[in-house]
């Protein structure tokens, strides 16, 4: 074959086949080597995704593929006013419990980035949060926030604050208020240790060149720190939003959903709807509902918090 | 109240300038001592450039003086006022970061303006200076862009426009000039020189880099492991180095050291390694078979029949002068010509210090002995 090849070569060595001048072609190549990842994306991603928009359209249940019935699954959802009630529920939690992680864990990430005594372990020990299984840290807040054996109902009351246990999960705005706190708990390490990365990035002479420019602390953080930090900030909002959004194993473990449907999310719901109730449509549907929020929330942060000019070169892309 | 001087100044009115004094100041890291206590005298409107071999605390001292690093013992003063537990903002001073530390999200004009903003500044003022120190750096054209999109000298340049802008009453500038190629540090070198003859602002220069200091400085402060070695205008230490530190730090190609001992035996002379006769025109008293280091810089050699033999090493013609490396009895020597000898490696020269122009130091301390 090599001999053909340079055989070839000999012959004609202007005139290089189609084939051969796509064997060094970049853009041909560049393909090929793309090839790889893009099965990845398709078998392991847009498939899914595909599937659960297709079946959205369908009255599939579990056990029997459906028949496609257009919009029906939709316009069911749009008079159903459970559907309405997770819709805000995961609005409010997702809005409270990002602008609560943002606010802490920069505060946080502010915190550690000072010369902090045991800064290794400090930082560690903001990490534990996040390394503990969901489930695992849900079962301790289900303990935390029980209605009988509440360690913090049962510190209040031996502090003499209150009188009777509170019922953190059975009345409608404190299981809300108790699932949210929890998803910060659990929500800002993420926040904190990606921004403590960005905040290493500044160079400490900008620091001191704004001290000596007359700047004190809170000028420092204002003009260059969280100018600075800005794009860190724009990606990790928009994972710790979608995460938030699609947020299930908190809920699941710590309420299932209710009192009253009071904590159900569109997640749970989904779940609910499909696997439970063995609505496989309808469930779908409510999953693709989320889509249109989920790109919303990419969008702003796209074009929002894009790259900023002083971030690239006029001259360069 | 600095806002006022910075106007009269401008105005071309009074004159605020301050001296800086550094009295007995030393700085410890933990227990590490990095700066054993140093004097140094600045005068209004006067150019000091901290130089020394890296790690010798330059750099820390100008910091202490900028007020980022604490003063463990001494004191500072600028103009009236100690400083020692002034914050930075208070001190009036401006600094040159080596790295530039431009404000990467803001513009050429506002990192100049910067300063002048956070200390309220009617916007017309801040205009007007900004314009000025634009004006005096040739950074009209660039005002509108971010630092990314600057060369690097222009960076260096907006780093002393937002020096400038401030009207402080020092500058202090650390190795502002090592991050640029050669060429423009030449070129950087006489700007910012002109700048301050214009300014006449005092100015504190660090640099590792002894040609910078000899041809900025009006005054040299030579450190060494966090001590001063000498202080003196940069024809002084280059004709009178006070000890083999600054002799060696001084010049370049750096002086020549021959050891060896003193001859009083009725003519003053000096003995090298084998034997070899270097000629003295003083040395201090009683003197005969004493230890010695004998320094020539090597633009002081010259051809002359009863010179030492040397053996021709290395040739390196510059073009202007031509430089020699040979060996006088096994010990290796640079000489320097402005003639254009023909030499080759392997002839053999007689080479012969011009004698009212050698130094001699001590063996043993490394302090200058002869006058
Ligand atoms: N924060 C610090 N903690 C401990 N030691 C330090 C610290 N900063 C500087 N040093 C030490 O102090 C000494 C002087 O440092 P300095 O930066 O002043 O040197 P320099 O003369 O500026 O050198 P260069 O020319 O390389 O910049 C060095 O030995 C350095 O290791
Ligand atoms: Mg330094």
């Amino acid at each position: 074959m090599t001999d053909a090849t340079l055989n070839n070569i000999k012959l004609a060595p202007r005139e290089a086949t189609t084939w051969q001048r796509l064997q060094v072609n970049r853009n041909w190549l560049g393909l090929w080597f793309m090839l790889p990842a893009a099965a990845f994306l398709i078998l392991f991603l847009a498939y899914p995704l595909g599937l659960g928009v297709w079946i959205s359209f369908t009255d599939a249940r579990i056990g029997r593929g459906g028949d496609f019935v257009g919009l029906e699954n939709y316009e069911w959802l749009w008079d159903d006013t459970v559907f309405w009630l997770s819709v805000f529920n995961t609005l409010l939690y997702t809005i409270v419990a990002s602008a609560f992680k943002f606010a802490v864990g920069l505060y946080l990430a502010l915190l550690l980035n000072q010369n902090l005594p045991f800064k290794a372990i400090l930082r560690a020990v903001v990490l534990i949060p996040f390394i503990v299984p969901t489930v695992l840290s849900a079962i301790a807040f289900w303990w935390l926030f029980d209605s009988q054996f509440s360690i913090i109902s049962w510190t209040l009351k031996k502090a003499g604050l209150i009188s009777t246990n509170i019922d953190f999960l059975g009345d409608v705005w404190n299981a809300r208020w108790s699932v949210i706190f929890a998803n910060i708990w659990r929500g800002v390490p993420f926040v904190a240790i990606t921004l403590l990365a960005g905040l290493q990035t500044v160079s400490p002479t900008l620091y001191e060149a704004a001290t000596i420019d007359g700047a004190n602390k809170w000028q420092i953080f204002r003009h260059v720190t969280y100018p600075l930090l800005t794009p860190i900030i724009a990606v990790v909002m928009t994972f710790s939003v979608l995460f938030t959004f699609t947020d299930f194993q908190l809920i699941w473990v710590l309420t299932r959903g209710g009192p009253v449907n009071a904590t159900q999310l569109m997640a749970t719901l989904s779940y609910q709807r499909a696997i439970l109730g063995g609505h496989l449509g309808e469930g779908a549907a409510i999953s693709t509902a989320m889509i249109p929020f989920l790109l919303a929330a990419i969008l702003i942060s796209w074009f929002g918090l894009q790259r900023r000019k002083w971030q690239q070169g006029e001259n360069n892309d | 109240m600095p806002n006022n001087k910075g106007k009269c100044r401008l105005a071309g009115g009074e004159d605020w300038m301050a001296s800086v004094a550094i009295r007995d100041v030393r700085k410890a890291f933990g227990a590490t001592g990095v700066i054993h206590g140093v004097d140094v005298s600045i005068r209004d409107g006067e150019f000091v450039v901290l130089v020394g071999p890296s790690g010798c605390g330059k750099s820390t001292l100008l910091r202490m003086i900028a007020g980022l690093e604490n003063i463990t013992s001494g004191e500072i003063r600028i103009g009236e006022r100690v400083v020692n537990n002034m914050p930075p903002k208070e001190r009036d001073v401006a600094m040159v970061f080596q790295n530039y530390a431009l404000y990467p999200h803001m513009t050429v004009a506002n990192n100049m303006a910067f300063s002048m903003k956070l200390r309220g500044a009617p916007q017309s003022e801040i205009d007007a200076r900004v314009k000025r120190a634009a004006d005096i750096l040739g950074l009209d054209p660039y005002l509108q862009r971010f630092p990314r999109q600057l060369s690097g000298g222009q960076r260096q340049r907006v780093a002393m426009g937002r020096a400038i802008v401030r009207d402080p009453q020092v500058f202090l500038f650390d190795e502002p000039l090592s991050n640029l190629d050669a060429k423009l540090r030449v070129q950087m070198r006489t700007e910012i020189k002109e700048l301050h003859q214009r300014l006449k602002t005092t100015t504190i220069y660090v640099t590792h880099d002894q040609i910078e200091a000899m041809t900025m400085a009006d005054k040299i402060v030579v450190m060494h492991d966090g001590l001063v070695e000498q202080i003196g205008a940069p024809l002084e230490l280059y004709d009178k180095p006070q000890n083999i530190f600054v002799a060696g730090f001084i010049g370049s190609p750096a002086m020549n050291f021959i050891k060896g001992t003193l001859r009083a035996n009725g003519k003053l002379e000096f003995e090298g390694p084998g034997g070899t006769k270097f000629p003295l025109t003083s040395a201090p008293k009683a003197s005969n078979g004493r230890a010695a280091v004998y320094g020539v810089r090597p633009e002081h050699f010259h051809i002359d029949d009863d010179g030492a033999e040397a053996v021709i090493q290395v040739v390196e013609p510059t073009g202007s002068e031509i430089q020699v490396a040979a060996k006088i009895a096994g010990q290796e020597i640079i000489a320097v010509f402005r003639e254009r000898h023909q030499f080759k490696p392997g002839d053999k020269i007689r080479l012969k210090p011009d004698p009212r122009l050698v130094h001699l130091f001590d063996e043993a301390t490394g302090q200058r002995l002869n006058a």
